[in-house]
């Protein structure tokens, strides 16, 4: 940041009692980051590689209990930390607060009400952002009892599969066409709880930098065409690698199974952004991404250290418990019954379940 | 009698025309302002008239003005906020259609203030006629030298822009009008930077709504001090109130914030009271982004005083027993109108017009919608009550821009003051869904509830 060479002071900002140091013009969320844990908000739309992301989700919003040292009233309402750069002796809340407590939770519930769920068939599932936010932040059920809200499938390109229904609607993916890309073909159309991700009018994405548009979507709403239910990304086994690329870094990470390589990203920090390579962020090409797909192409470094907003590396989690009750003292006697009808709402499969005669198998959903 | 300063003249023959609006003394406080003042010192008068901001928040206009950052080398611009599409709002309507040269008036004086060289005025897309008008004034204007270079000899240059709008509600917040007026999607911008020091093209702006700039042309006519003297307390000076609803006589009319909210209700002078002999059941005083008031506490606060027409009794009590003065859109409802039908017609409307950009506004504004509906139509139940208390209380204050708080207020007035009539519906869904207006018998408003 420019202010830093400017004004070299550093300012003292206290976030959840803990006290830290930090260069000016940093926001409370990056603040918060030095910190790391638990006090870190959550950040759906926040992005530090894409210049005026943020400010959207309402995820991170925290309290602001003193404005600076010079003027310590309090910001009356909660603000999102993603924007809202520090002063001076300012005191943040974030766990420490109810208020921000209660504000995530129904951001979370908000973001989840027209959400399909469809969890199961898809790709994203594992890696996703919403996925890991509801698990920390958010309620086991629903209040929301309408049909969920649904969009006609649209085709963006050979490259990305848009799932308009899993959106929550960051934006981030605007701002990688706009900020890495030349043109801009897409973008959010019609406005309100129908405003969509599309592209206008039915045109395909096919710039060469558009497949970090997937890297950046923190739900299964744009994931990878050359990747669609190949594997789920827990059986597959990320290796960081590197090839000489005239376009991009070329420095990426490959997800295999065996020796084949099913999936090329960028490698991603443990804020689940793309990792910044000599002070630059990582963005890869799509030649790199998408027709690199042989282990041959790559110079293998070594495996992945996978970060927390993965089950990948389940099995290398320690102290790991085995749980003591089996499946029938859960289930008590009762038979197992379907929880909720997720390929009404998913675009993957359209099957009515009402018209399959027995128990489903994957064979009625091939048809 | 209430004193006329912005309407008085709005019907003289012709008053459209340029030689009619100059013969009864128009374009007056431009030559006071050039002549005879600095920039600063038309600022200060503005300061001292107590004027506050026309589009609803009521913001102090002359504080505004002075926040203004004036780097060097960066041009200033003034935006005036024509894009009025709150429901119950048509008063700017009125003063631009039928008085258009008054706004010119003040747009360039305060343009001078200012130190804008370009001037706009984003209007609705939907007063397309009213562009005519505003294009047709400019010209005359500029022809009569009061645009252009070096304006009367001073070395002041200005000119003044019509952008039109496209019809979204959303515009009329200010910086996702200055985001339309850049030719974008009009997404609200997140504050801060706030427009005073990074507006339209990232310069210094000042976004004023079309009453206000008006008003800056009586205050510099006849003086800060003058203007303050009009009004009660920090409410000075005159406003337009469009009164619409169950009364005699809907219109615009102009205030000195002087008189009760009863006698504005039910004097000949203005609403002419309720039609038909009903009785006044709840009054939406200021648009329909603020509480709605059942009528006793609408005549009288809490505390037993009587309710003025003005920015201070109107949101006496806070939100438990008050309201606000918002844009003045006087909304009156008799005891024929169900308050769960309308609160249902408000949550639609800020659904359609919802921006979609940040969760809360998007996600609850629908949810909100449709559970309004299961209770409009008597499918709904007792807990849909305290469920919609709940996505209000976590959509308000929690948006990027003020569209999420004024879908919440209504909805939280409603159930807060009208409790009574969204059990009725839940209890009697047979006769809810027969019929959609009409339940006066069920919830008196003049029974005072605890």
């Amino acid at each position: 940041m420019a202010e830093q060479t400017n004004t070299p002071a550093n300012l003292k900002v206290t976030i959840d009692n803990i006290t830290v140091e930090v260069a000016p013009g940093t926001t409370i969320l990056q603040a918060a980051r030095q910190i790391g844990g638990d006090v870190t908000p959550p950040a759906m739309c926040y992005y530090s590689k894409l210049e005026g992301s943020g400010g959207k989700c309402r995820t991170c919003l925290v309290e602001v209990a003193a404005g600076s040292a010079a003027d310590p009233r309090p910001m009356p309402k909660l603000v999102a930390s993603c924007r809202t750069p520090i002063a001076e002796g300012m005191i943040v809340k974030n766990i420490t607060s109810d208020r921000v407590q209660e504000a995530r939770a129904g951001v979370v519930e908000f973001l989840l009400v027209n959400h399909p769920l469809d969890c199961p068939v898809c790709d994203q599932a594992g890696e996703c952002h919403l996925q890991d936010l509801g698990y920390e932040h958010g309620k086991e059920g629903t209040r929301y009892e309408f049909k969920r809200r649904t969009f006609e499938p649209e085709d963006i390109g050979p490259y990305i599969q848009l799932h308009m229904n899993r959106c929550i609607l960051c934006y981030r993916c605007t701002y990688v066409a706009d900020q890495l890309t030349d043109d801009r073909v897409h973008g959010v159309l019609d406005r309100g709880d129908h405003a969509n991700i599309s592209t206008h009018i039915s045109k395909a994405i096919e710039n060469n930098f558009c497949g970090n548009m997937i890297d950046v979507c923190p739900v299964g709403a744009l994931t990878d065409k050359t990747f669609r239910f190949k594997n789920r990304v827990w059986f597959t086994k990320p290796v960081e690698a590197h090839r000489d690329c005239d376009q991009c870094c070329g420095k990426v990470t490959l997800w295999q199974r065996g020796e084949d390589v099913l999936r090329v990203t960028a490698r991603k920090d443990e804020w689940g952004e793309v990792q910044s390579h000599e002070g630059k962020p990582g963005w890869i090409c799509n030649t790199c991404r998408f027709e690199k797909k042989k282990a041959s192409d790559w110079v293998i470094e070594g495996p992945t250290k996978i970060n927390r907003h993965s089950v990948i590396s389940q099995g290398h989690y320690l102290g790991l418990k085995k749980p003591t009750e089996t499946l029938p003292a859960v289930m008590d006697g009762r038979d197992p019954k379907l929880m909720m009808d997720i390929h009404s709402v998913s675009e993957v499969n359209r099957v009515d379940i009402s018209e399959l005669p027995g128990p489903a198998t994957s064979d009625n959903f091939k048809k | 009698m209430g004193r006329k300063l912005l309407l008085d003249k709005a019907h003289v023959e012709n008053i459209r025309l340029y030689e009619v609006y100059r013969r009864e003394g128009g374009y007056r406080s431009v030559e006071k302002a050039l002549k005879s003042m600095s920039p600063d010192q038309v600022t200060d008068e503005v300061k001292k008239s107590g004027l506050r901001g026309r589009g609803g928040a009521g913001f102090p206009s002359g504080m505004k003005w002075s926040f203004l950052a004036k780097p060097e080398g960066v041009p200033r611009y003034l935006v005036v906020n024509a894009d009025e599409s709150e429901p119950g709002t048509f008063k700017d309507r009125y003063l631009m259609e039928f008085i258009p040269h008054l706004l010119i008036e003040g747009m360039i004086t305060s343009s001078y203030a200012l130190g804008s060289n370009n001037s706009y005025i984003y209007i609705r897309g939907e007063y397309a006629w009213i562009v005519d008008i505003l294009e047709k004034a400019i010209a005359e204007a500029r022809n009569n030298g009061w645009l252009g270079k070096n304006i009367l000899g001073s070395g002041f240059d200005c000119d003044i822009h019509v952008q039109r709008g496209a019809g979204a509600y959303i515009c009329g917040e200010e910086t996702a009008l200055l985001e339309s007026l850049e030719g974008k999607r009009g997404n609200p911008r997140i504050k801060p930077p706030f427009p005073a020091v990074k507006g339209l093209w990232g310069c210094p702006t000042v976004v004023n709504n079309v009453e206000t700039i008006a008003a800056v042309v009586p205050i510099i006519n006849e003086g800060g001090e003058e203007y303050a003297k009009i009004g009660i307390g920090k409410s000075t000076g005159t406003k337009l109130i469009s009164a619409c609803g169950n009364i005699n006589k809907p219109g615009v009319y102009e205030i000195d914030m002087t008189i009760s909210v009863e006698e504005f209700i039910y004097s000949d002078e203005y609403c002419g009271g309720i039609p038909n002999g009903r009785k006044l059941k709840a009054c939406i005083p200021g648009g329909s982004s603020v509480p709605i008031l059942p009528a006793n506490l609408l005549l009288k606060t809490a505390k037993g005083e009587t309710r003025m027409m003005t920015y201070e009794s109107l949101a006496d009590g806070g939100f438990a027993t008050g309201s606000m003065m918002g844009s003045g859109g006087f909304i009156v409802m008799d005891d024929r109108q169900c308050v769960v039908r309308h609160t249902y017609t408000l949550a639609r409307f800020y659904r359609h017009e919802s921006c979609g950009q940040c969760s809360p506004c998007r996600e609850g504004t629908g949810w909100m919608e449709k559970i309004l509906w299961n209770i409009e139509t008597g499918k709904g139940k007792m807990s849909d009550i305290d469920l919609l208390w709940d996505i209000q209380r976590k959509i308000e204050g929690n948006t990027i821009c003020p569209l999420g708080d004024a879908a919440a207020w209504p909805v939280a007035a409603a159930i807060r003051h009208f409790r009574d009539e969204f059990e009725w519906h839940v209890n009697n869904p047979e006769e809810a869904q027969k019929r959609n207006y009409g339940l006066a018998h069920y919830a008196d408003p003049l029974v005072v509830t605890a």
